[in-house]
This record gives C-alpha cells, sequence and structure tokens, in this order.
C-alpha cells in the first residue's frame, strides 16, 4: 500500500511553499489521519518513503505531537477541555455525564467503535467554556442538558450512517488544502 | 473611550470577508508603506508606536523588526504565531474568525519592513475551522492583489501560507514553532542564535504574534502618535483582554492598556452571581495569580510586572470564593507536566514533581516541608533552561502558595481538602497519582 493519491496531491500542491521535503510531514500526517483516523505503523512507513525519511524522524514526529493518535479512535472522537476556566465552568460534570452514558472512561473507546472520549487541554474556547471538540468542530457553552442534546443528536447521526460527523467547516470554507 | 485597533467592526456581518474590510479603507495601509515609504522609515513608525508584542513576551515590535539582517543576501521569513495555547486566552481566535485581514495586512506591511518574500502563520492544530477561514481569506487577499508578485506595482513580492500544528502547547514558544514548522518535533532550541539571525529553515526569521500584526494597519494609517498616545509611556495602543472564569459576561473586549483590573471586571459584569472574588489570574495560566486585594494594579506590562505578576498574553482568569486554589493550581500544573517537552531536565523532572506535589497536598498527604519544597524546586527551574516554559511552571505553583498560603496550611493540617467539592471528578490525570515519589533529595 501507498498514501492515496489525494494525500499525494494534496502535498504536491503544498511543496512550493517549503524550501524542504521535511516541512511536509506534519501536513502529511494530517492528511492521513484525516482519511484513516489515526496514523498506524503502515503509514508511517509510507510517508518516510514518500518524504525520503528516515522511519525514526517520522516516528519522533508522531510521538510528539497529541493530536496525532496512535491506535484507531471511534467515529466520533469527544474531546473534553478539562482545562482552568473550562474546569470553573463545569468541565468535571460534562466528562462524568459522557463516561457514563457512554460507559467508557477518559481515554477509551466503546465497544461497538463509535465514540472515542478523551481529555484535552485549553482549546481557546475560554470565553464560551466548557467547550467541547467533537471530531473538528467546537462546541461551546455548555452544561449537562445541552451535552445531552448534542449525544443524542450525534447517536442518530451515527445511526443514519453520515459520513463526516463534526466537520462542518468542510463545506463551510471549501478553499484551501 | 479611546479609539477601537482592532474590533471596531468585527460586529458586521460577515466582518471577516475583503468586501467588508475593504469598506473600512483595508489594505490601504500596505499600499501606502510598499508604494511610498522605505523599510526603514515603517520600522521607524513601529517603533515610535511603542507597540510591544501582544504573544506574552511583550517585546518592543520595531525593535524586533530592526533586528533583521538589512544587508543579507538570504532569503528571510516572517512568521505569524496563531499557536494561542495559553490557558485562559482566546483572542487571537477572535481576530482570524472575525478580522483576519487586519492580521494578513499587518503581514504584509512587516513583510516590506524586514525584506521577507514568504510568510508563514503557524495556527494550532485544533483550529480547524479557523485554518480554512484563514486560507480563505489568504486567498481573497491574492485575488484581490494584496499578495503575490510585484505587490501594488512595486518590486516587493510577498505570500502567505498556512502551517497547521498538531497540539503541542510548547510550539508556542517562537523556536519551538520553529522546529514544528520544519516538519521536526517542537523542541524549544538554544539562544543566541536568535530567529532573527538562525530562523526557520536556518534563515533569518521574525516571529509576531496575531494580534501584534493585526495592530500594524490602525498604527500607518492614524499614526505612530494616536497610538502611542492611547497606552502608557512604554506601551502604545490598546490590548484584547479575553475574560473567562466566573464573570458575569465573559469575552474579548479591547480596552485600554491603562484599565485596572477592577475595573475591567466591573467591565464585564462583576464576578458571576454576585459571589465574593478570590483570585485573578491576569495573563493566560504563566501569570502568577493575584488575590483580590491586588486588584487595583492596572493591566499594562509594566504595572502588572511591578505587582509581581505578568500581562502575557491578556488572558484574565477570575475566580470566586468557592474555589479551592490547591486543587486549580492542580489543575494547572498538570498541564504543565503534560506539555514540557522533556529536554531540560530541569523542566521534565520539576513540572512532574510539581504536579505530584500540590496533587499530594489536596490529597491530604501533604506536609509543611513540602511547601519549602515546592519554593526551592521552582528556584532550581526558572531561568535555567532551553526556553521560558519552566519559568511559566512556576508562575502558579509560586504565586498560588505565595498568595494563598493559609489554604495550603488547612489542607496540610486537616489532612483533606476543607472545600465542599462539588467537583469530584478531576479527570484521569489526576487519578494516576497515587505513589509520591520521594522529592527530597532534589
Ligand atoms: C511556553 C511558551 C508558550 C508560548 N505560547 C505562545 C502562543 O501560543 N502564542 C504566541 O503568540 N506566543 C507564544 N509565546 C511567546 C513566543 O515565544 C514569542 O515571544 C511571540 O510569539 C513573539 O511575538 P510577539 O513579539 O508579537 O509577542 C510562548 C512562549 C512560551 C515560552
Ligand atoms: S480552558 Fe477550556 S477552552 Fe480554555
Amino acid at each position: 500500500m501507498a498514501l492515496s493519491e489525494t494525500i499525494k496531491n494534496r502535498l504536491e500542491k503544498m511543496r512550493h511553499q517549503f524550501p524542504t521535503e521535511q516541512a511536509l510531514l506534519i501536513p502529511a500526517l494530517h492528511f492521513v489521519q484525516e482519511e484513516k483516523k489515526f496514523i498506524s505503523g503502515e503509514s508511517i512507513k509510507e510517508i518516510a518513503e514518500y518524504l525520503h525519511l528516515p522511519l525514526a524522524k517520522v516516528r519522533e514526529v508522531v510521538t510528539f505531537y497529541t493530536m496525532f493518535n496512535q491506535k484507531p479512535v471511534g467515529k466520533v472522537h469527544l474531546q473534553v477541555c478539562t482545562n482552568v476556566s473550562c474546569w470553573l465552568n463545569g468541565s468535571p460534570e460534562l466528562l462524568s455525564c459522557i463516561e457514563k452514558r457512554l460507559g467508557i472512561d477518559c481515554g477509551e473507546t466503546t465497544k461497538d467503535g463509535r465514540y472515542t472520549l478523551s481529555e484535552v487541554e485549553c482549546l481557546a474556547a475560554c470565553g464560551t467554556a466548557p467547550a467541547i471538540q467533537v471530531n473538528e468542530d467546537y462546541y461551546e457553552g455548555l452544561n449537562v442538558e445541552r451535552l445531552t442534546k448534542l449525544l443524542d443528536d450525534l447517536d442518530t447521526q451515527l445511526a443514519a450512517g453520515k459520513k463526516d460527523i463534526g466537520c462542518a467547516s468542510r463545506e463551510e470554507f471549501k478553499i484551501g488544502v | 473611550m479611546s479609539d477601537l485597533v482592532i474590533t471596531k467592526n468585527i460586529h458586521e456581518k460577515d466582518s471577516f470577508k475583503i468586501e467588508n474590510y475593504l469598506k473600512h479603507d483595508g489594505y490601504k495601509a500596505s499600499a501606502r508603506v510598499c508604494t511610498t515609504l522605505t523599510p526603514d522609515q515603517v520600522i521607524d513608525e513601529v517603533k515610535k508606536s511603542n507597540l510591544r508584542g501582544r504573544g506574552g513576551a511583550g517585546f518592543p515590535t520595531g525593535m524586533k523588526w530592526s533586528f533583521m539582517p538589512k544587508d543579507s543576501s538570504k532569503t528571510k521569513y516572517l512568521v505569524c504565531n496563531a499557536d494561542e495555547g495559553e490557558p485562559g486566552t482566546f483572542k487571537d481566535r477572535l481576530i482570524i474568525t472575525r478580522n483576519p485581514h487586519a492580521m494578513i495586512e499587518g503581514m504584509i506591511i512587516a513583510s516590506y519592513a524586514i525584506g521577507a518574500h514568504v510568510g508563514y502563520v503557524y495556527i494550532r492544530g485544533e483550529f480547524f475551522r479557523e485554518a480554512r477561514m484563514l486560507e480563505f481569506a489568504i486567498s481573497e487577499a491574492r485575488a484581490n492583489g494584496h499578495l503575490g508578485k510585484n505587490l501594488y506595482g512595486t518590486q516587493h513580492s510577498f505570500d502567505i501560507y498556512v502551517y497547521r500544528g498538531a497540539g503541542a502547547y510548547i510550539c508556542g514558544e517562537e523556536t519551538a514553532l520553529l522546529n514544528s514548522l520544519e516538519g521536526k518535533r517542537g523542541e524549544p532550541r538554544l539562544k543566541p542564535p536568535f530567529p532573527a539571525q538562525v530562523g526557520a529553515f536556518g534563515m533569518p526569521s521574525c516571529v509576531n504574534n496575531v494580534e501584534t500584526f493585526a495592530a500594524v494597519p490602525y498604527i500607518i494609517t492614524e499614526g505612530a502618535q494616536k497610538f502611542a498616545a492611547m497606552g502608557t509611556e512604554k506601551s502604545g495602543g490598546t490590548r484584547l483582554y479575553g475574560v473567562s472564569g466566573h464573570i458575569e459576561r465573559p469575552g474579548v473586549y479591547e480596552l485600554p492598556l491603562t484599565i485596572s483590573i477592577r475595573e475591567l471586571i466591573n467591565h464585564c459584569g462583576g464576578v458571576r452571581g454576585g459571589k465574593k472574588l478570590k483570585a485573578v489570574i491576569p495573563g493566560g495560566a504563566s501569570a502568577p495569580m493575584l488575590s483580590a486585594e491586588d486588584i487595583d494594579v492596572k493591566m499594562d506590562f509594566d504595572s502588572l510586572m511591578k505587582a509581581g505578576s505578568m500581562a502575557g498574553s491578556g488572558g484574565v482568569i477570575v475566580i470566586d470564593e468557592t474555589v479551592c486554589i490547591v486543587e486549580m493550581a492542580c489543575i494547572l500544573l498538570k498541564f504543565y507536566e503534560h506539555e514540557s517537552c522533556g529536554q531540560c531536565s530541569q523542566c521534565r523532572e520539576g513540572s512532574h514533581w510539581l504536579a505530584q506535589l500540590f496533587q499530594r497536598i489536596e490529597n491530604g498527604g501533604g506536609t509543611m516541608a513540602d511547601l519549602d519544597t515546592i519554593a526551592s524546586l521552582c528556584g532550581n527551574m526558572a531561568g535555567q533552561t532551553i526556553c521560558a516554559f519552566a519559568d511559566a511552571v512556576t508562575g502558579p505553583a509560586l504565586s498560588s502558595v505565595r498568595k494563598f498560603r493559609a489554604e495550603f496550611e488547612q489542607h496540610i493540617h486537616q489532612k483533606c481538602c476543607p472545600f465542599k467539592k462539588d467537583h469530584k471528578h478531576i479527570g484521569h490525570k489526576a487519578s494516576s497519582v497515587q505513589g509520591v515519589p520521594g522529592v527530597t533529595h532534589v
């Protein structure tokens, strides 16, 4: 297996922006994760080969950045901010609410592979705390009631087999990579 | 009330679109700069404005630009720091989503002043929507002739590319950012050499914050004097304050630098629910916290420094009387423990030990000697490492003990947290803290 044509095209479109090939590494990882939801050992090899980098260079970058998932995550990745402003505004309640509802702890994925729950650091949405990132989208100003509605809605979308859940801005701003 | 530099028109519909920006005379400053001023004149004007960096350190912007080598044949890079990771900070997000063209125009002006033809915006990875909005704004600017070759019919060419981070607070530190931009681990670099000599891809580079760039068009349009007069003697302009926590009306407010914390809190409707104020973190998580008695201090860089804190990123976190300061400090220190890049032992081990110590005190297992250990640990961290991250860790650690010592002692003497806790669940990062390693042999 090699990198998909889509990913290669996206990378080639960016190549002229940088004087080195290695600068394409983080974009490549983002593109792979967008497609596969995580970075597998296989993907690491493919990227290393495509960008002419030693495997170790790719691996050390993957492990440095928390956004790169090193194991598969659910279709919906719930990322709850538990940093200070969200904490002051009730993020612990949101976390327990999700844990109870899904029957998983932070860092775990439901058995049916639908949800992964993570705790994340400040999302720069402190003025509208508490905030959660669902895949790509932010949901802000939550309380348990609104969160429950959001989770109901996500259940519905999952049941309907909707693609790209939590990725609203892909449609909103089509320009760019 | 002084004039608004950045947020004047952000409440208009589609304020992020170029039509709207042009309607308010947008891109006139960049055109005038490129066609009628010399690079030195631009740098002088920015120097006279007393603009200081809004990313955290408050370094004079004009001076930073003047450090870029003038007669060098090397490629130079301009970099915009949109990593916005400091807990409690959310003002760059507002600029990117409501007034991105001010930032882009500021970058064009800076590129002309320092002679850069390529600019990168390093934006935090979580900002998917914001990155797309920025791409949209940049493509609008390109389509309207404000980015590209021979701008405004001159010799100057400049283009901007968006580079997405991937979830590492340390990449906000400018040299870690540069490594990340090169596709490496975001580990800060030893300085010197400074980025102005050896920056992105080994070339001279200038890094500024989103808000810093967004203030530049106003300085050119309205004049340095006017901008300087809005602020204090040493620091010009207004500032975006992101106010969060226990506040009646949280949000981003553009206000004079001369406002006091008390006035700012009142401006935002006061402490939420009429509760009593306990503490304020005035400049993002790394800024030492202040107690309710300290809030008559003004918010400018120098006044806050004198008060033992810092203006930092402008993120103001308001904390009411119901909060356990020890527990809050635990949250902050766990953040630093998680985000230390691990290069320097003082920071890697120190942030870990501090997180453990604070958690031990919070759990009721602390001793009075722990308070001394905290102080000595911090003394061995600040100023001892490659970057200022270690100093940042000591901000909340030292200030919480200094300002709220009685509360720490209460935890120690009562062997439990005296606060009735409605915040029982403090996350899995906390629950892993059980066996606390010995920290006496520091
Ligand atoms: C640990 C750490 C994190 C930082 N995070 C940010 C950040 O998220 N955004 C930012 O603009 N500056 C951040 N800075 C400051 C930058 O290193 C740098 O001073 C700034 O980008 C320079 O721009 P300015 O002069 O316009 O403020 C951080 C510094 C440190 C030590
Ligand atoms: S603390 Fe949660 S978004 Fe900043």
